[in-house]
């Protein structure tokens, strides 16, 4: 049985290596079949055909697509993902600060948002179709249906503009103490964590029912067993594979899918850092953020199926 | 020819200050007090943005520009060219122009600027691989040379009477000799740089050893704030305390809350244009025609929301001493429009029209030029196409299609751009010897009085003639909170040009957040 344990593991992690290089050759080949290239985003209306030649020499835009592709990949695979087509920069020193500020902003919403929601999940499913469940369900019901920049918005508009109590832009800079970051990330995390705790306490709590509804944990319950152990021994090794599937897949659109909240608050993180250079055609750009999304989804997708496999001993043989 | 020497502005301000030293301190009349830390949001913030003067293209690049850097000249509100790093600046027949370089002004770094750096500055935008935003500027100067440590000479490859004013031109700043890292501004102006993060922030501090006079701030923090409603909401709940492009709905809110607009009647504006080369432009009548069906009032009212200025399908804003009064705007004339349509045979064809956001308001236009032609049974498919790439995929291609330019600093620049035979940027394919004729002539012209007429008379014939149709010309609109002063509409575009950290002030002395 141990045996098989790192052999599924490099299995999974093969299939997560194909996934990422089809994920590359298509954002590559997606990003070059949009009309124009970086010399408009740095030209714009001055572009002179001369100036348009210089710079797209200059970028390698002028090279066969299949080469910039093979060169790109090659760099890559060396740890070495270029530069900023726009400004020269290294690609790693410009995604840098912006990842840090994103996983910043998603560990803070995943610390409130998984423990929470597991809480809420599994006391609804106990306390299935009592007023507690009624209550949860209507309230994630509620702020799964409203958008997030909805949530926000109000937000800031009575917490910043009416009340002066928050700020409504992230001053990422001028966070040096845990009040400051308090006070700078207080409304972001908190429409963070309310979206994605929405659906993590949906899925908790259907896997949860299901499990507490088969015949074992009435036999369970008739033998006798306490509440908290026929809950934690007995029903949760078996509802775990789908909570922690659910939980992963919201945490993985933490961090890519929150363009939207960071256009409200103003947060230079990653998300934004990727649309922008999608508009400004900076393929190496573009290339790099669809990496780190990339790999964050396969590795905790990943970390999830094999929590499933290993929390289930049917799952393990297999 | 030789400029007025700078005028001096502060001693004017200084004056009034002293005015009103027996009052109590009104709005924008208290002296101007010193200190203080502005924080401003821009709207286009991305990792594009730059410190290469060259390579500015943006609004927030133009105001990093003006914080780091001085050009040889600088523009007033009037567009007037003003001495700057220059001291003085004479010309021979407007083709050989001697500068000479205000002594001891240093950089950053604390070099002194010498003529070397001038003609380092002024040449590397001919070099293509600079992707200068002014290559085609540039190119109209054939040497630059430094006489003596603080002389440059350059010599045009034709008469130009407004070379100042392309100094003027922010892309012309002076950097250091030799410069090729722009991750870091080194230049002569009133800040420092102490951080650039492109698309992220901007920080200056005053530069204590500025050759100008002293700002009034102590700091400046510059961000980006795309969101329309995210930039609004930072102003109002003191996240910071100017914003660039208020929105004009938000403007009357924005008042009542006690917060200050800037108005500043630019000379930027939105175009339709018609290809003349290409089938519906062939035919003068269907041009006429379309210039009659646009109702600009409707546009101004609708579009524009009552901040714009009715335009008369020339590019020369009402504000400009060159402005022609007596060529008055075509009234909106269904039935004219629907005759002279009829008459170029396109009359009941659907006539495709390009528009995008990155033409700011031309989808709006398009649909309000679409109702009014339905009202005469002609159709209009309006075709609203991606913001990326647009000036190069679109612009220019269509047959109609719209377009949003920016003014240049002086008439002949503006003229010259759009609507010159042999300019790339012609909209139209608008050919007129007539026309070129009077641009040339108009360059090498140094009497008032004769450049006026002939202004009047180009803004005649492209209003006539040309395919470009320009129903309106925008007015900027800008917001501040009520403790920051200092601020003036002016004609160089928003923020005072960009130039508005030279002037602002703020009230109760606001310090830096640490």
């Amino acid at each position: 049985m141990k045996n098989s344990l790192p052999k599924l593991i490099g299995k999974r992690c093969l299939a997560a290596a194909t996934s990422l290089v089809f994920v590359v050759v298509t954002v590559f080949a997606v990003t070059n079949i949009l009309p124009g290239d970086a010399t408009d985003a740095l030209l714009g209306q001055n572009a002179t055909p001369q100036t348009v030649a210089a710079l797209r020499h200059g970028m390698g835009l002028d090279q066969p697509i299949f080469f910039r592709f093979w060169s790109w990949l090659w760099a890559a695979v060396h740890g070495e993902f270029g530069h900023s087509l726009l400004n020269g920069l290294s690609v790693a020193d410009a995604i840098g600060p912006r990842l840090h500020n994103s996983l910043l902003l998603a560990g803070a919403a995943a610390l409130i948002a998984v423990p929470a929601s597991l809480f809420l999940g599994i006391t609804s499913a106990i306390w299935k179709d009592t007023f507690y469940d009624r209550i949860v369900s209507i309230m994630t019901l509620g702020v799964v249906s409203v958008p997030e920049f909805v949530i926000a918005t109000i937000a800031v508009y009575v917490f910043s503009v009416r009340l002066h109590l928050l700020p409504a832009i992230v001053d990422v800079g001028s966070v040096h103490s845990l009040g400051q970051f308090l006070y700078a990330f207080f409304m972001p995390v908190t429409t963070l964590a309310l979206v994605s705790l929405a659906q993590m306490v949906r899925m908790t709590r259907a896997a949860m029912a299901d499990t507490l509804s088969a015949s074992y944990i009435e036999m369970a319950l008739l033998k006798g067993i306490g509440p908290v152990r026929l809950i934690l021994v007995h029903a949760l090794p078996n509802a775990l594979g789908p909570i922690v599937n659910a939980v992963a897949l919201s945490l993985s659109s933490l961090l890519g899918g929150v363009v939207v909240i960071e256009v409200v608050f103003t947060y230079p993180g990653i998300a934004g850092l990727m649309v922008d250079a999608v508009s400004s055609r900076d393929v190496p750009m573009v290339q790099a953020c669809a990496l780190v999304f990339c790999v964050t989804y396969l590795i905790l997708t990943t970390f999830a199926d094999i929590v499933t496999i290993l929390s289930l001993p049917r799952g393990r043989k297999a | 020819m030789q400029l007025a020497s700078f005028l001096k502005r502060r001693t004017v301000l200084k004056g009034s200050g002293l005015l009103a030293a027996g009052m109590a301190p009104q709005n924008g009349i208290a002296a101007p007090i010193f200190g203080g830390h502005l924080k401003v949001a821009g709207v286009v913030g991305s990792a594009s943005e730059t410190l290469d003067p060259a390579r500015q293209s943006m609004a927030t690049d133009y105001i990093r520009g003006r914080l780091f850097y001085d050009g040889l000249v600088s523009l007033d509100d009037m567009l007037n060219p003003q001495l700057a790093l220059a001291e003085t600046l004479d010309s021979d027949g407007f083709v050989i122009w001697r500068v000479r370089l205000r002594r001891n002004v240093r950089f950053h770094d604390g070099t002194v600027l010498t003529a070397e750096d001038v003609v380092f500055s002024l040449l590397r935008h001919q070099d293509p691989s600079v992707s200068s935003q002014q290559y085609a500027l540039a190119k109209t100067m054939q040497s630059v040379r430094a006489i003596s440590p603080l002389v440059v000479e350059i010599v045009l490859n034709a008469p130009n009477a407004d070379f100042p004013a392309i100094l003027g031109i922010s892309n012309f700043a002076i950097v250091k000799a030799g410069t090729k890292d722009f991750s870091h501004a080194n230049g002569t102006g009133p800040f420092y740089c102490e951080e650039f993060a492109p698309g992220i922030r901007v920080i200056g501090t005053r530069n204590p050893d500025f050759w100008g006079d002293r700002p009034y701030l102590d700091s400046i923090e510059l961000i980006a704030i795309p969101d329309d409603m995210a930039r609004h909401n930072a102003l109002m709940s003191g996240d910071v305390d100017l914003i660039a492009t208020a929105n004009p709905r938000l403007v009357q809110m924005l008042k009542e809350g006690g917060f200050g607009i800037i108005e500043s009647p630019e000379g930027t504006y939105t175009d339709l244009s018609v290809r003349l080369d290409q089938r519906y432009g062939r035919s003068a009548d269907f041009v006429e025609g379309l210039k009659y069906l646009f109702n600009r009032e409707q546009i101004r009212q609708s579009v524009f929301l009552g901040f714009s200025r009715i335009g008369n399908d020339q590019p020369i804003p009402p504000e400009s001493p060159y402005f022609n009064h007596q060529l008055a705007p075509r009234e909106h004339d269904p039935d004219k429009a629907q005759f002279l349509l009829k008459r170029s045979g396109f009359w009941n064809e659907i006539l495709p029209m390009v528009c995008s956001p990155a033409a700011l308001g031309s989808v709006d236009i398009a649909v309000v030029l679409q109702y009014s032609a339905s009202q005469i049974a002609q159709k209009i498919a309006v075709q609203r196409v991606p913001v990326d790439g647009y000036w190069t995929q679109y612009w220019m291609k269509a047959s109609l299609g719209f377009g949003n330019i920016n003014p240049r600093p002086a008439p002949s620049l503006t003229l010259g751009v759009g609507f010159a035979s042999t300019s790339p940027w012609n909209e139209s394919r608008w050919h007129n010897a007539h026309f070129d004729g009077l641009l040339s002539e108009v360059k090498s012209t140094g009497n008032d009085a004769r450049k006026r007429q002939i202004y009047w008379d180009m803004q005649e014939l492209i209003a006539s003639g040309s395919g470009v149709c320009i129903p309106n010309f925008t007015t900027s609109l800008d917001a501040y909170a009520p403790h920051v002063c200092g601020l003036r509409p002016s004609q160089a575009g928003q923020l005072m040009g960009y130039d508005f950290a030279r002037s602002v002030w703020l009230r109760g002395n606001r310090g830096r957040a640490t």
